[in-house]
């Protein structure tokens, strides 16, 4: 279900930052970082998300033997019985993300995550059908145990394909 | 670097061109570092042929973490305190996204002090993509 153990390391955080184009030296280069407030490499403000890495189960991630639902031979390696767009049988669309950090990653750190399921609720959607939404709660503890991020996401499925008119 | 209380106001903003043309690429290397590879993003025969879109399209965290270093450029390293955002509107490969924050409310709370944001980011026809908040620590 979550990352019983979620290492924080240098190398994932550069490439991390690179993803989302953020060039800041205080995501790569440590002797920068230390003439900086923090003091240290830290990580980017979204990289808790990154966890899934770490999470034996995440479903997001091809598993070796296994049929994955990406394209191969055929344009997807999965029968699905029912329909339903959007996530295309992949979990669904994220519709939120909510980060409460009581303090920054850095390099060294090692989280353990805890996941707790939240509200759920429906919705008429204009351009999609009927929407489900589904909140789960993370709370990250570092390896004193103390609470370091709260994330919160919301997830939703829909009916049909977002209509892009 | 950080941004001090004394010099800012309700109302002033921060603005970032946060990615032009956006590549397909940038999928595939996001997929790759956040650990998501769920081939909506990535696989465009699937994307197409199963999911049903016009072409693969962004992660919104994808999203959020680009607004996020227009937020970090603004308020400093290791000062938010909180972010959150909807995704509003898919991302896709080719648009041009510009991000901004704007100042709600300056707190000081047991001797410190915080900066309230609005945050929202638009698509090159100035569609909402992400809308969002975010709370940071700043200097007196």
């Amino acid at each position: 279900m979550a990352a019983k153990k979620f290492p924080i390391e240098a190398g994932h955080i550069m490439l991390f930052a690179r993803a989302v184009g953020d060039d800041n030296q205080i995501y790569h280069d440590e002797d920068y970082a230390k003439t900086t407030e923090p003091g240290t490499i830290i990580a980017p403000p979204t990289f808790a998300i990154a966890s899934a890495q770490f999470d034996p189960d995440y479903p997001l991630r091809p598993k070796s033997g296994q049929p994955w639902f990406g394209s191969g031979k055929e344009p997807t390696g999965v029968q699905r019985s029912s329909g339903g767009g959007g996530g295309g049988g992949g979990g669904g669309l994220h519709a939120e993300q909510h980060f409460e950090y009581h303090r920054h990653l850095k390099p060294g750190d090692v989280l353990t995550a805890t996941v707790k399921p939240g509200k759920t609720w429906e919705k008429e959607g204009r351009r999609s059908g009927k929407l489900v939404f589904s909140e789960t709660i993370t709370e990250y503890r570092d390896q004193k145990g103390e609470l370091v991020i709260t994330a919160r996401g919301v997830g939703v499925r829909t009916e049909r394909p977002v209509d892009q008119n | 670097m950080a941004l001090s209380a004394h010099t800012l106001k309700v109302g002033d903003t921060h603005e970032e061109q946060i990615v032009n043309n956006r590549p397909r690429t940038q999928l595939v290397q996001y997929s790759g570092a956040s650990g998501d590879y769920n081939p909506i993003h990535t696989d465009e025969v699937f994307a197409t042929k199963v999911a049903g879109y016009p072409s693969v399209f962004a992660h919104g965290m994808l999203t959020m973490g680009m607004t996020g270093k227009m937020l970090t450029n603004y308020v400093g390293d290791g000062r938010l305190t909180k972010y959150g955002v909807r995704f509003t509107r898919q991302v896709w490969p080719g648009d041009v996204l510009t991000a901004k924050a704007t100042v709600e409310a300056l707190r000081e709370e047991g001797g410190k002090h915080f900066i309230d944001l609005t945050v929202s980011t638009v698509n090159q026809e100035g569609a909402e993509v992400l809308s969002g908040y975010a709370s940071a620590r700043i200097d007196p």
